[in-house]
């Protein structure tokens, strides 16, 4: 402060260098924050019937319903329509070097690595990610979280702990539901161009697909799962000044799970691929 | 049980002293309450009476200090001896801090789902025997939203009794009520203590309502304790700040000219 007062054109460089240190030491905190609300959960996940505080199978289903089952039809009709597009855009491309049939080739592979996993993940980080973030929010604005830890129950174990499972049980089941969708939304348009049967699509699909893609597809579906509860919970928790702030933490925890889901899928991509 | 339980005090807070980041809001706070006394904490707007009870909730942690509740410092204690004082503690929160996604049966039954291992239909008659306690009988089925303000408050504080604590604390119990919800609220409280012989510790800036159920009053200003004694004495003291409280005339603090002329400027 003295430096800078005495120094008025040196001002804004310090000022920047202090934004930086101050933005630098809040991005560990946070970091350390949901590294250490990870280990809770988990802790409380397996530990926590043994200290009479258990994580209720109640509210993990309860979860599991909102996040996942009512998510079925929209995820349905995203990833079948994403299909469609990759077929009409795969023949297109293709048939330049009189290749159309190779098509199942890249539908399969980019679905079931990729797109199906991805997909769902952003639908599910816009639409149970945000809820989330509000939802804590405004329980901790009408001192709700405050209420639960006064009467013993740990905010951890019985918000966070329940979403994380019910989350990373929801993602993989519904890119299972995307693969098969996304598959099927490409046969609808193949067959049509490329005049056979949905029977032999599939067929030629499953011989080209490996267990591997499948399983690659629901490996980075665990880790978006993870991604999106510890953000939209954690920034849910850091809400401050009434409805406006629970407005801002909503658009930033959609903003960052998405930022995180697409730099982990590519970390991902790039590490299973050829590592 | 520690055998400071015995003691003759219920709560006890010794030299606490609390900020906000570089604030200082509670400045060497000392209070004892006795078991079964119904302790008021008075004292104006931003005076910490709110930042002093969630110390006494364990909510918050102190910059130095020590706060014993039934003989447990809650400042030095393990997660388990703090799990197990909750359970006999019972707060009502100023807003009632209903779960908005529960009705008000499960809101009040909760405590006994996460801490107890009785069925189903003992804890929902435990439920209603504590909704019928705060005249709410009938109104289970409702969710939170569709209650009025004195309705919420009395569920939240048949949350507070349900696991029938040994304290209980009460945050603003006729904040934004109307005089006759008010006056209903304070006879509850009066009649709580008389039947379940609980320590009641209340927090308000309502002077009627301080007067009428307060054993001792607590009168707390800017941070500081003014004063700790019966209502008599406290409507008698002759401290200049008590008396301002007592009698609503506004603050006249003497202004310092260079600090103010600092504060304006930034300097």
């Amino acid at each position: 402060m003295s430096n800078a007062a005495q120094t008025p054109a040196l001002r804004p460089v310090f000022r920047f260098v202090e934004n930086v240190g101050r933005k630098t030491v809040a991005a560990i905190e946070e970091f350390g924050y949901v590294s250490s609300m990870l280990a809770e959960s988990f802790y409380w996940l397996l530990f926590g019937r043994r200290q009479q505080q258990p994580v209720r199978m109640r509210s993990i289903f309860a979860e599991a319903m909102r996040i996942g089952v009512h998510a079925i039809p929209i995820i349905t009709i995203i990833t079948l329509a994403i299909g469609v597009m990759m077929a009409i855009q795969g023949i297109q491309t293709l048939k330049t070097f009189g290749a159309e049939s190779k098509v199942i080739v890249g539908i399969a592979i980019a679905i079931t690595r990729e797109f199906a996993p991805l997909i769902v993940s952003i639908m599910i980080a816009g639409r149970s990610g945000s809820a989330i973030t509000a939802r804590i929010g405004t329980m901790l604005e009408s001192q709700e979280i405050d209420a639960l830890r006064v009467i013993g129950i740990n905010p951890v174990r019985y918000i966070t702990a329940p979403l994380l499972l019910a989350m990373m049980i929801s993602i993989p089941a519904l890119t299972i539901l995307g693969d098969f969708m996304g598959l099927l939304g490409g046969g609808l348009y193949s067959i049509i161009e490329l005049k056979i049967t949905l029977a032999i699509y599939f067929e030629r699909c499953a011989d080209i697909l490996a267990w591997d893609d499948i399983a690659q597809g629901l490996i980075k579906s665990l880790v978006f799962a993870a991604i999106i509860v510890l953000v939209s919970v954690s920034n849910g928790f850091q809400v401050r000044g009434g409805a406006e702030g629970v407005g801002r933490a909503t658009t930033r925890s959609v903003v960052m799970s998405l930022t995180f889901i697409v730099i982990a899928d590519m970390i991902f991509t790039y590490f299973l691929n050829f590592a | 049980m520690p055998a400071a339980d015995h003691s003759e005090y219920a709560i006890e807070v010794q030299h606490l002293d609390a900020h906000y980041g570089e604030r200082q809001i509670l400045k060497d706070v000392s209070l004892n309450v006795r078991h079964g006394e119904i302790m008021v904490i008075m004292g104006g707007s931003g005076s910490g009476k709110s930042t002093l009870l969630r110390h006494l909730l364990g909510l918050n942690t102190p910059t130095r200090g020590s706060i014993k509740l039934l003989g447990i410092d809650i400042t030095q204690s393990s997660e388990k001896e703090m799990f197990d004082l909750r359970k006999k503690m019972g707060v009502a929160f100023q807003g009632g801090a209903l779960f908005g996604s529960m009705s008000v049966e499960e809101n009040v039954v909760l405590p006994l789902c996460e801490h107890t291992e009785l069925d189903e239909n003992t804890m929902r008659i435990m439920g209603r025997m504590k909704l019928e306690v705060v005249n709410l009988a009938g109104f289970e089925h409702l969710m939170p939203a569709e209650l009025s303000g004195g309705m919420i408050k009395r569920a939240a504080l048949a949350r507070a009794i349900v696991m029938d604590p040994r304290l209980l604390f009460f945050d603003e119990p006729s904040a934004g009520l109307d005089p006759v919800a008010a006056v209903e609220l304070d006879e509850l409280i009066l009649r709580l203590r008389q039947v379940m012989n609980i320590t009641i510790v209340v927090v308000t800036h309502e002077l009627e309502s301080a007067f009428k159920i307060a054993d001792r009053i607590t009168v707390l200003d800017q941070g500081v304790i003014l004063m700790t004694d019966t209502v008599e004495a406290v409507r008698n003291s002759d401290n200049p700040r008590i008396q301002s409280l007592l009698n609503r005339l506004p603050r006249d603090d003497a202004i310092d000219t260079d600090e103010y002329l600092e504060r304006l400027t930034g300097i």
